[in-house]
């Protein structure tokens, strides 16, 4: 057991430099994760450490970034590609739809890609247009795709290592706010893996389901709940695909109430397909329909303005407020 | 991976005038390319498979009006560049080839049953790429030549002499992934011939409407990689540029674009209609340059092929297309849990729930 003080960005450098250490078939690509070492600093020091062969920089061109990726896994290489923002990745999208995602079925099962996707993702930072999309949705709904989204520095270690090793191509959600948050990790603790969602807080009154950026504030929520007296669980989803549907249904049929929480547009959202599995599974626990939490349906705003979009503590009090403790 | 040119001086990155042609279509060596003929053996080899691909054009055409076949895009009049360009790669070399390159796919190795299982509907890719190193066919546009650079990439990265061949029309040449590929390649030296089939149309579009560039062959200087153009429907001068581009390559002076001129003899499919958009003429024109008719001449008038071989070839070329009929004329049970086995390395637990329904919906179905 080595508990140390660590950032998320830091757990992430550290899961990249330990997979390229580990496995000389592992490269990390894209736009400045060279010398510079992302604009993020994830990839910070990795070409020095490894050679400009292992970590090196792309032309500008993001289609072109994961169409190499998918060659390069073709060809025996485990590809992880750095995605500078969210919206950014969007020039990629027919090439991870069309391609990272269905060649393991368009060749049933010769050609699988292993790629990772690392996508700096989600707002709350004061970013400009175009550097907060919560894009999850998007790939969420294209089958082939594992998506995750961790939401402390343990997970952002244990999932990316887990995330690089998979024979399946990985949309890896690095929710930005967190990057720098600092906690004690102990980094050869195993955690629970792809396909697993975890109760972060234990509570009997209403369960919160929450995953990437909106987990911290959901666990704001339950400590202010509490004072007020309200028991609230928190579940991390962390793996959007595969969903864990069994853990999150058992902690919702433990309280009978759920609210879920996530900071994209809340239409035709994960938050949306969450709240319908939950329905579908529990309804005769449920005392009360399944609430959402989610950005309204706009565009995302401007730095001055996000703050009216993200969910709050006071927006997931009120939903909690809201699941019928009374009949009237 | 740094690299720099052995010149400033961009010339060498243009094409030629004038597309290369080592035979006439009268057959007629044209002399005076810095080209060489290529021997008669890799003529006559070349002049097999052109034979067999023909026939193989025309059989998958005539399956789809019998219903065998959901849709044929023919390379009819275009099998000289899909010959050559398999036939100028050595075994550790990977093809790309797009949904118009069935007779390159087979020209390769592959099986055209197996080739035509896409357009049969049974799956969506019918080989396995590694046997033959050749790419799953690519339907959507240019997206395949990225992939290119990435194979090519990888085995740059582990010291192995690959070259990849990769093929697109001149529609795809409109793409964005087109011109990202050629800068990555570029850029990263990959050894990658980008091999350019302008067969005039993208569907009903002329080339004039995708670019009013000189040439295709001449956006290669835009990037940095070397370009050049040959006659289409000539196999001689396709072997003779398409295997140099691929020796360069495989030297280690990295990318190049080579552009064929042909024609698509057909319609872009048989659900399509060409007389909406072309004349009768200009495809008859084309029909006198016919790249299977010009070798036949050059060989016979050079006394390289005797009526021995040539009934040797349609044998062969006949054989296939009893083979495809009888591929084709089989039919594939579909096995329903096919639909759930290659999404993932494993089913997730989704998957395995959305199978089980599937089952017992079929299971009261059979009951009923």
């Amino acid at each position: 057991m080595t508990h140390e003080k660590l950032t998320m960005a830091q757990a992430l450098n550290r899961a990249l430099r330990d997979a390229l250490a580990e496995d000389p078939s592992v490269l990390v690509l894209g736009e400045d994760v060279g010398p510079l070492g992302g604009v993020f600093r994830i990839t910070d020091g990795l070409t020095a450490e490894f050679g400009e062969e292992r970590c090196f920089d792309t032309p500008l061109a993001e289609s072109g970034i994961v169409g190499m990726a998918v060659g390069l896994a073709m060809n025996g290489m485990r590809p992880v590609v750095e995605m500078q923002f969210d919206a950014f990745a969007y020039p990629a999208f027919e090439q991870v739809v069309s391609h990272v995602a269905k060649l393991r079925n368009r060749t049933r099962g010769k050609v699988g890609v292993p790629i990772v996707i690392r996508v700096p993702y989600a707002g709350g930072i004061g970013g400009v247009e175009h550097h907060c999309d919560s894009s999850e949705s998007y790939y969420a709904h294209t089958p082939g795709l594992h998506v995750l989204a961790p939401a402390n520095a343990a997970d952002a270690y244990g999932l990316l290592r887990e995330a690089i090793a998979s024979p399946d191509p990985v949309v890896f959600l690095e929710p930005k706010k967190l990057y720098w948050s600092k906690e004690e990790v102990d980094l050869t603790a195993p955690v629970p893996g792809i396909g697993r969602a975890a109760v972060v807080r234990d509570g009997t009154d209403a369960t919160l389901i929450a995953y990437g950026p909106s987990v911290p504030t959901a666990l704001d929520a339950a400590e202010v709940a509490a004072q007020e007296g309200r028991s609230l669980q928190v579940v991390d989803v962390r793996s959007i695909v595969p969903f864990d549907d069994a853990t999150v249904c058992d902690a919702v049929r433990s309280t009978g109430r759920a609210v879920v929480v996530a900071e994209a547009v809340g239409f035709a959202s994960v938050a949306s397909e969450i709240a319908a599995r939950v329905t579908e599974r529990c309804f005769h626990s449920l005392a009360a329909p399944v609430r959402r939490v989610t950005g309204f349906d706009i565009p995302y705003p401007p730095p001055k303005l996000e703050h009216f979009q993200l969910p709050s503590v006071d927006r997931i009090i009120d939903a909690v407020d809201d699941l019928q403790w009374e009949d009237s | 991976m740094e690299h720099t040119f052995v010149t400033d001086d961009p010339h060498f990155l243009l094409p030629s005038a004038e597309p290369v042609q080592l035979i006439d279509p009268t057959g007629t060596p044209t002399g005076g390319s810095a080209h060489e003929l290529p021997d008669a053996a890799a003529l006559r080899r070349a002049y097999g498979a052109m034979v067999a691909a023909r026939r193989l054009n025309d059989q998958a055409y005539a399956l789809v009006r019998q219903g065998r076949l959901a849709v044929y895009p023919s390379s009819h009049g275009q099998e000289a560049c899909q010959v050559a360009a398999a036939h100028v790669l050595e075994q550790e070399d990977w093809l790309f080839p797009t949904y118009r390159d069935t007779v390159a796919a087979v020209a390769r190795g592959v099986d055209p049953v197996e080739v035509l299982v896409l357009l049969k509907g049974d799956w969506h890719s019918g080989y396995d790429p590694y046997t033959t190193k050749v790419a799953p066919q690519a339907t959507p546009l240019a997206t395949q030549l990225l992939h290119a650079v990435g194979v090519a990439h990888a085995a740059r990265l582990r010291g192995e002499p690959t070259v990849v061949m990769a093929l697109c029309g001149d529609g795809a040449t409109s793409e964005g992934d087109f011109h990202e590929a050629l800068n990555f390649a570029a850029v990263f030296h990959a050894p990658v011939v980008f091999f350019v089939q302008n067969n005039e149309y993208a569907i009903s579009v002329p080339l004039s409407r995708q670019s009013v560039a000189p040439s295709i062959a001449h956006k290669g200087v835009g990037y940095g990689v070397p370009g050049q153009r040959v006659d289409g429907n000539d196999v001689a001068a396709l072997l003779a540029v398409l295997g140099d581009a691929v020796a360069r390559a495989r030297a280690g002076e990295g990318p190049q674009l080579i552009e064929a001129h042909t024609y698509r003899m057909q319609a872009h499919t048989n659900a399509d209609d060409a007389s909406r958009y072309r004349h009768e003429d200009e495809v008859a024109a084309w029909v006198e340059r016919d790249p299977i008719t010009r070798l036949e001449t050059y060989l016979r008038r050079h006394d390289l092929l005797t009526d021995e071989q040539e009934a040797a070839y349609v044998e062969a070329a006949e054989a296939m297309a009893a083979h495809t009929r009888e591929g084709l004329n089989h039919d594939v049970e579909p096995r329903p849990d096919d639909l759930f086995d290659f999404v993932y390395a494993q089913r997730t637990r989704q998957l395995e729930e959305q199978a089980a329904l599937l089952a017992d919906e079929l299971a009261r179905d059979e009951a009923r």
